[in-house]
């Protein structure tokens, strides 16, 4: 009953005057995937999805929906239904009237009509609430009613503008899973925009990492967290040190990395092999480092500092260590590793990791290995 | 907290509470004056003291002897005022949609367009009347009154419509288009009903605006008059209670006219919800 569809954005980019939102990007959404644009405000995730569902018009490239370039097709011909931050459920009409608009713009008679929204109604768990107007519901009733108002048009492609982002924690939470549950049920593409990482990391099968315009990083959500391409997405997606430092030597396959003041990083060199020299990025998960007591001398995958700040976060404790010069490195120790050797605020402590979790970063390099954009070729 | 509010309340609030009776009694007490002389018996003057009590004066004004053709300035007031009414709904929400979206040229429209309301009425009234008489056209009450009308009501119309479409998310215009309505439905399904109260408020003021208007009405009605340039003649030429009536009757139909329109807005409001309630409750009693 329920189509996917293709989403593919080539060379697509829209300029609002001077300012460029989206500066030429190449994206694939294969048919049935859960997609999440993800990116600080202003990144230009809300202006692409605004583009696949026809309210903004590319400045130049192309927009296709299952192979076919819709751009200039009006938003209800596309096959393509948006749901709205606000919602924008129509104030005047009821929860059921609201449901059955696009029924009706399309000329079915008011009991047929009717009929099926009531259906889309049970179907969100909404159907106690047939006759209510929007005024008189909550924000995780108001989204339902939006999502059934999105479904009755049976979209190939359901496109989120920040859904949840109106919700309080626990509903959030909550509708997170169903929205996941409902994607799965249609088997339909969904595109969600949002800026919250956790969000996108346990919805998305494809997790599409965004900068002024541009997609740093387009990957299944492990990658992106456990394999991020640029320091950008490291940074952004949260849960990663991120360290620079300079090439002092490569051999046997092994890169040497000198850390200004903070000491030394071996790690297997990956293609391309970066030259001696040259500035590296490298970044470490937070929870695959361990704290020693003392400083013995210089080790190699280690950086030592004092302890600035300690939280407890029930399963682990994150440990701020204000390392000399540079950014915070932070440490998540699982709460049994923790507490069996406490440390306190101000002890100078050494964290140190193993080479194979040192994550080389790229600046551009290694662009070859982005699943999803899709080329000229 | 009720017992602080009442201790000391500064010398402002009382002299404020002062100046609005001195308004009020100056509103409505020479109006009630006037209202009550209306009623004055057949034998009565233009003075207090009543002598007797009768409803002869509001027969006079619709036999058509020598206090003028007050039944005829009706028929010309009414069906123009009702003219000017919708024209001014449907140019200004037609002006209002089109700044929606910014065009070339908008600002300079608008301003032009505001300008009319600081041209003084009686200056436009002998411009269109000699501009009529240039051209050889006779100036008539549908054709210049009406126009000079609709430069007084369109800027009042446009001004209240950007009010309304300011707080008028666009979301709801892109969640139309979206479900597939045309831009004519998502005018008529979703724009429309909306603002509706809006619309009738600007409605109400078209109509109010041209029933009262007497400057922009002066030299373009052409032969017959309207209803204000009637009392006014009347005021200089008549000497009976009939004028006073004819006060009484003017005033009822703009109270009636405000009170159907806001009758109106707050039956849109609740008829929503009482249609509502009553399929709740027709779905509780059928459960």
């Amino acid at each position: 009953m329920h189509q996917p569809g293709e989403v593919d954005l080539v060379n697509c980019a829209k300029s609002f005057g001077e300012t460029l939102a989206v500066d030429g990007i190449n994206l694939k959404i294969p048919a049935g995937t859960y997609c999440c644009l993800l990116g600080p405000s202003g990144c230009g995730k809300t202006t692409i999805l605004r583009m696949i569902a026809g309210h903004e018009t590319p400045t130049s490239g192309e927009v296709r929906i299952d192979g076919e370039n819709v751009v200039g097709l009006p938003p209800g011909r596309r096959g393509t239904a948006m749901m709205f931050q606000d919602y924008a459920l129509f104030p005047h009409l009821t929860c059921v009237d609201n449901v059955a608009f696009n029924l009706k713009a399309s000329g079915v008679p008011k009991p047929k009509r009717r009929e099926q929204a009531h259906e889309m109604l049970a179907r969100v768990q909404m159907a106690a609430f047939a006759d209510r107007v929007p005024a008189q519901l909550s924000g995780g009733q108001k989204q339902r009613i939006a999502l059934a108002r999105a479904l009755i048009t049976n979209p190939r492609v359901l496109l989120l503008d920040e859904p949840l982002s109106a919700l309080d924690e626990f509903l959030r939470l909550q509708m997170r899973g169903e929205l996941r549950r409902m994607q799965r049920d249609l088997g339909i593409t969904f595109v969600h925009v949002t800026h919250t990482q956790p969000e996108a990391i346990a919805l998305a099968d494809l997790v599409v990492v965004m900068d002024h315009g541009h997609i740093e990083q387009a990957a299944s959500a492990q990658d992106v967290y456990t394999k991020p391409l640029t320091a950008y997405v490291a940074r952004f997606m949260g849960g990663q040190n991120v360290l620079a430092g300079r090439v002092s030597a490569v051999f046997n396959g092994v890169v040497v990395l000198d850390l200004p003041e903070r000491g030394r990083v071996e790690f297997a060199a990956i293609d391309p092999v970066p030259r001696t020299g040259a500035t590296v990025h490298i970044s470490v998960r937070r929870d695959r480092i361990h704290l020693a007591k003392q400083t013995v001398g210089e080790r190699v995958n280690a950086v030592s500092g004092r302890v600035r700040a300690i939280e407890y976060q029930g399963a682990w404790v994150k440990v701020t260590l204000e390392g000399a010069g540079g950014e915070d490195f932070v440490v998540n120790l699982p709460d049994s590793e923790f507490f069996a050797d406490p440390d306190n605020f101000g002890d100078a402590v050494c964290a140190h990791w193993s080479a194979g979790d040192v994550h080389p970063l790229s600046g551009g390099a290694g662009r070859s290995d982005r699943p999803y954009a899709s080329g000229q070729n | 907290m009720a017992t602080h509010t009442t201790e000391g309340r500064p010398w402002t609030f009382y002299a404020l509470a002062g100046i609005f009776t001195l308004f009020v009694m100056f509103l409505y007490g020479p109006m009630a004056c006037v209202y009550i002389l209306s009623f004055q018996g057949p034998n009565g003057g233009l003075t207090f003291p009543l002598n007797g009590v009768s409803t002869h004066w509001f027969g006079a004004l619709f036999r058509q002897e020598r206090t003028g053709d007050i039944a005829g300035a009706f028929s010309r007031s009414v069906p123009l005022a009702i003219i000017v009414l919708t024209l001014t709904v449907i140019l200004s929400l037609a002006a209002g949609l089109a700044f929606r979206r910014r065009f070339l040229g908008a600002g300079l429209i608008f301003y032009v367009a505001i300008a009319s309301l600081i041209v003084p009425g009686l200056v436009l009234s002998v411009g269109i009347g000699l501009a009529f008489q240039m051209l050889g056209i006779p100036p008539r009450w549908y054709s210049s009154a009406l126009g000079a009308h609709l430069s007084w009501t369109l800027p009042f119309g446009l001004l209240i419509m950007f009010a309304i479409f300011s707080r008028l998310s666009r979301s709801y215009e892109e969640a139309a288009r979206d479900l597939g309505a045309s831009t004519w439905q998502s005018l008529c399904y979703v724009v429309i009903p909306i603002v509706l109260p809006g619309i009738i408020g600007v409605a109400l003021f078209g109509f109010t605006l041209s029933y009262d208007e007497f400057p922009r009405s002066w030299l373009t009605v052409g032969p017959n008059n309207t209803l204000p340039l009637e009392i006014w003649a009347m005021t200089t030429n008549i000497t009976s209670p009939a004028l006073y009536a004819l006060g009484t009757v003017t005033t009822a139909i703009s109270f009636v006219v405000i009170g159907v329109a806001l009758t109106s807005i707050a039956m849109i409001q609740s008829h929503r919800s009482r249609q509502r309630l009553a399929r709740e409750r027709a779905m509780r009693a059928g459960s």
